[in-house]
């Protein structure tokens, strides 16, 4: 490799680039190393590798005084960050608890940062003005091993495993496999224990009939009297379960107010291909220009918060699948494959809003048994 | 450049003492001499992947501070600490402990802050990393499994990532963990169990904060630390590529030793990296968990955007279409399953066999350890841009509410135009990116062959005017002309001399490679100026692989430089 080597005597004059984007390089010739042949005993250098001293004193002397000054920066900074963290108080015992976090914040990553790049700045001003400029090469060394050697490596496994036998007793090897397998299985196996399998449970939720429809945030029922602005929309949870996360992520519901005449929801059954026809919408379940949906969004299960009143759109903010209140919550548009399902309600004999039953299809995304 | 004056050095004897008592026990002086020397090349775009690996030290050490102060539980609790805005309101502790991080513990918010854009840095400058490597061939043998392993840590870091910025469990993070479960549910046959695993039963349970804590503090960054050790390994064990330039040769490397010189330099890059990160945890506000209260399954915020590096399946999940299949009782969730998985799948698959692509279509089996540039590959390029354009018009439509809002498009027009845009967009950018590499190419040619212009303007004896150049330096030519290894530019001829196919297009598989490998490497080969000047196109001008003088057969029928695409070649006319 040391005839590349050659290549490389290019005098400093000749390295000027026409065009420089980013680094440039340094301004001395490409040094080639004496002491690193291929040859293992080849003798060190005589000549020292790189030089010892910058070519410019005078330049190298006052960019040491900038770069003592950048490390004496930094170590000041340090002394500030120490100064800021035992000085400024957090907490709420002063005033306001994020304005004090911020001002504590402020103070610290400032001190943080400019120990940080003066550091940075002056360690590169040290080595690229201070130091000696050099350019050196290297040879590369081939990577494939000799013939030879890979030969005597062939030789030693095929050594290995004639002495291990596992080329001849197929008995050992086959049953040996046999037994490893399992044992690899096994991580696997054990866990099973994560969690509880789903059964049908994501095709069902709290919701039953004279279950009351509560108002998310104040937990009180609700009578149509209460909910008596048209356009409007809440969500009700179930009552009784405002601390239960995992009955909220399925049962959480949006109740919608509209003008008389402005609710055309068709009277609609599934496909009936997977068992009997069932009902999934139906103006019998609205109480007086009330209709109520499901707010988890049957695309990946976000809270379909979003209503446009004068369109009557619901609109799921993640990933923007759009619903008509007036018809059933249908898909308009987005990534929703099916109309968010409708709860029944009525009203039970206090006048609160109720469920009449629970949905009449699994809420929420698509999964594998959902049918 | 030997210095004149060589004076003796001299080991100190204390040090010389102790030297020799490690080298007694480690017999390292040889060995440790030979990686101080170590020669590392310079260029900018090397700095790429130093900015990741620095970032990741960073994550390690705020990490650890994190960890001290951070209680990864589910368990409720009422919240009466300092931030009064919450007091009273039921939260889990992981939330509750990270309101403590932020304002009860001094450094906490900064320490945070610093973590948080650690990963949007490291993550970002992995991908930066990437397509440099991408677009100047770096992955060529003998480094594919360094490429590999980099696509390694790329996908852990996603999920590091995703894992991270899980666990304050505030309302805008158990907002991407619920997308992950519809996710998780739409996978076929196994997606509910994998759901109720992952959460302990129905989600959000009780468990999903402890066990992305545990897989985020130990599992993924004990795997990226050893994924990390074996690429720096490897680069060190193969030594670094270089750019072309003068001097520089497959057989060396150029640059400046790692003792002193570059260890200063990439030490000195540590405390930038750090002071940049600071400064963004100081100045600019990331991830504010006690503006949006606690997580529930009831509420959300709008304009909820994931970190950037999720943005593009955010982005796929909002523009995909809504099919689903019911097919014998059991529903297949269309809609989620290809742009959440196939697509993340597709593009790591794509990038994973790229190299072995490459190297089948151009049966270039050689070593590579000077990079290319990116307009002498310009069949890569443009799959390169394609790839990104792809990427990037996902990535823009993670964000398509707030696009929508600030450039007052309508929300549905832009997510109906990225539907045909993802589509067409990569076909457009490889076609465009392609004529640009062959145009580039053109004018290096030109360079070479005419020389430089200078600006200047001369007055000739006849009166004319014409323009001085000047010839192209050595060191000019060096950075332009690339020699391709003899396996790709041997010329392959459809018909042998006796009129049959040729041996390398016999056979379906014989054709398509062929085809491709006349299509990757066309272009121009730009040959090294004869005596300061160059050979004009009578050598480097010609056809797709045809140069250096032996091209001529195929050179007449292709005569153009860098011709179209395929169809319009003469050897589909042949």
């Amino acid at each position: 490799m040391s005839d590349n080597d050659a290549d490389l005597e290019i005098g400093p004059e000749e390295r000027r680039p026409h065009r420089v984007i980013g680094t440039p390089p340094p301004a001395a010739g490409i040094l080639t190393d004496p002491g690193r042949g291929d040859g293992e005993d080849e003798a060190p250098a005589a000549e020292p590798w790189i030089p010892a001293d910058n070519p410019d004193p005078v330049s190298a002397k006052n960019w040491e005084r900038v770069a003592a000054l950048l490390f004496t920066l930094s170590a000041l900074a340090s002394v500030g960050f120490v100064a800021a963290y035992v000085g400024l108080e957090i907490g709420n015992k002063n005033g306001d608890v994020v304005d004090a976090t911020l001002r504590s914040n402020l103070a610290l990553g400032t001190a943080l940062s400019v120990a940080m790049l003066a550091i940075g700045i002056g360690m590169v001003i040290w080595v690229r003005y201070i130091m000696p400029p050099v350019e050196v090469s290297e040879a590369r060394h081939p990577l494939a091993s000799d013939p030879e050697d890979r030969a005597a490596f062939a030789e030693t496994i095929l050594e290995g495993a004639a002495a291990s036998q596992l080329t001849k007793r197929p008995l050992l090897r086959r049953t040996l496999l046999a037994a490893v397998l399992p044992v690899a299985a096994a991580p696997l196996i054990v866990l099973r224990d994560l969690g509880p399998l789903p059964g049908t449970s994501l095709r069902s939720t709290v919701w039953k009939k004279g279950t009351r429809l509560t108002v998310y945030g104040s937990n009180q029922p609700i009578t149509p009297a209460d909910f008596n602005s048209p356009g409007a929309m809440i969500t009700v949870i179930p009552e009784g379960y405002a601390d239960n996360d995992e009955v909220l992520a399925k049962a959480t519901v949006i109740i919608i107010k509209m003008e008389p005449g402005q609710l055309k929801i068709p009277t609609r059954y599934n496909d009936g291909v997977n068992g009997p026809h069932t009902l999934l919408n139906s103006m019998n379940w609205t109480v007086d220009n009330i209709v109520a949906y499901s707010k988890i969004c049957t695309h990946v299960g976000c809270p379909a918060a979003l209503y446009e009143q004068t369109t009557h759109k619901i609109l799921c903010p993640c990933h923007q699948s759009t619903f008509d209140a007036e018809t059933g919550a249908t898909v308009l548009f987005g990534p929703a494959p099916r109309p968010l399902p409708q709860l029944p309600i009525t009203v039970d004999a206090e006048g609160y809003l109720v469920a009449q039953s629970d949905f009449q299809e699994p809420v929420g995304p698509s999964f594998w048994e959902r049918g | 450049m030997s210095t004149t004056q060589h004076r003796p050095l001299q080991m100190p004897k204390p040090l010389a003492k102790q030297g020799g008592e490690l080298d007694d026990r480690f017999h390292a002086a040889k060995g440790v001499r030979t990686l101080l020397r170590k020669v590392f090349p310079d260029h900018w775009t090397f700095l790429l992947g130093e900015i990741a690996l620095y970032s990741f030290i960073i994550l390690i050490l705020t990490g650890i501070f994190l960890t001290l102060f951070f209680q990864p539980s589910m368990s409720e609790v009422v919240y009466h600490g300092s931030y009064t805005k919450l007091d009273g309101v039921r939260m889990s502790q992981a939330y509750a402990s990270t309101l403590n991080i932020s304002f009860d513990v001094r450094g906490g918010l900064l320490m945070r802050q610093i973590h948080h854009w650690a990963a949007d840095v490291f993550l970002a400058a992995i991908i930066c990393h990437l397509l440099r490597i991408f677009f100047t061939g770096a992955y060529r043998k003998p480094r594919e499994t360094n490429w590999l392993i980099g696509l390694g840590m790329f996908t852990l870091g996603i999920f590091e990532g995703f894992l991270g910025y899980s666990m304050p469990d505030d309302l805008l993070s158990g907002t991407g963990v619920r997308i992950a479960e519809g996710v998780l549910l739409g996978i076929p046959v196994v997606g509910t169990y994998l759901s109720f695993f992952l959460f302990g039963g129905q989600f959000p349970g009780n468990e999903f904060v402890a066990r992305f804590y545990i897989i985020h503090v130990l599992l993924i960054p004990g795997l990226l630390l050893a994924l990390v050790s074996a690429h720096l390994f490897l680069m060190v064990h193969q030594k670094h590529t270089q750019m072309p330039g003068a001097g520089r040769t497959n057989n060396n490397v150029v640059g400046q030793p790692m003792y002193p010189y570059f260890a200063i330099k990439t030490g000195a890059f540590f405390f930038f990296v750090f002071g940049v990160l600071a400064l963004l945890g100081t100045f600019a506000q990331i991830n504010p968990i006690w503006q949006v209260g606690p997580y529930t399954p009831v509420a959300i915020s709008a304009g909820s955007q994931p970190d950037f590096y999720m943005g593009f399946l955010e982005g796929s999940l909002r523009i995909f279409p809504n099919w689903t299949w019911d097919i014998g009782g059991h529903t297949i969730a269309w809609n989620v399953l290809i742009p959440a998985l196939v697509i993340l799948g597709f593009l790591f698959t794509v990038l994973g066999v790229w190299p072995f692509v490459e190297r089948w279509a151009t049966g270039d089996k050689s070593y590579h350890n000077v990079n290319q540039k990116p307009r002498n590959a310009p069949t890569r390029t443009g799959v390169g841009m394609a790839g990104v354009v792809f990427y990037g018009i996902m990535w823009l439509e993670g964000a398509n509410d707030l696009i929508a809002v600030h450039l007052q498009i309508p929300l549905y027009t832009l997510t109906e135009v990225a539907r045909y845009a993802v589509f067409i967009g990569p076909v457009i950018a490889f076609w465009i990116t392609r004529r640009i590499c062959i145009g580039l190419q053109r004018r290096d040619a030109a360079m070479l062959e005419h020389g430089v212009e200078t600006g200047i303007i001369q007055q000739l004896p006849n009166g004319g005017f014409a323009e001085a150049e000047r010839p192209v330096t050595p060191e000019e030519a060096a950075e332009l002309i690339e020699l391709p290894p003899p396996s790709v530019t041997e010329v392959r001829s459809d018909t042998d001399e006796n009129g049959l196919p040729a041996p390398a297009r016999r056979g379906l598989a014989g054709r398509v490679q062929a085809r491709a490998h006349d299509y990757f490497v066309e272009g121009i080969s730009l040959a090294p100026p004869a005596n300061g000047h160059t050979n004009g196109h009578g050598t480097n001008g010609h056809g797709t692989n045809g140069h250096n003088g032996h091209g001529e057969v195929e050179s007449g029928e292709r005569a153009a430089i860098g011709s179209g695409p395929s169809g319009d070649r003469a050897d589909d006319e042949a």
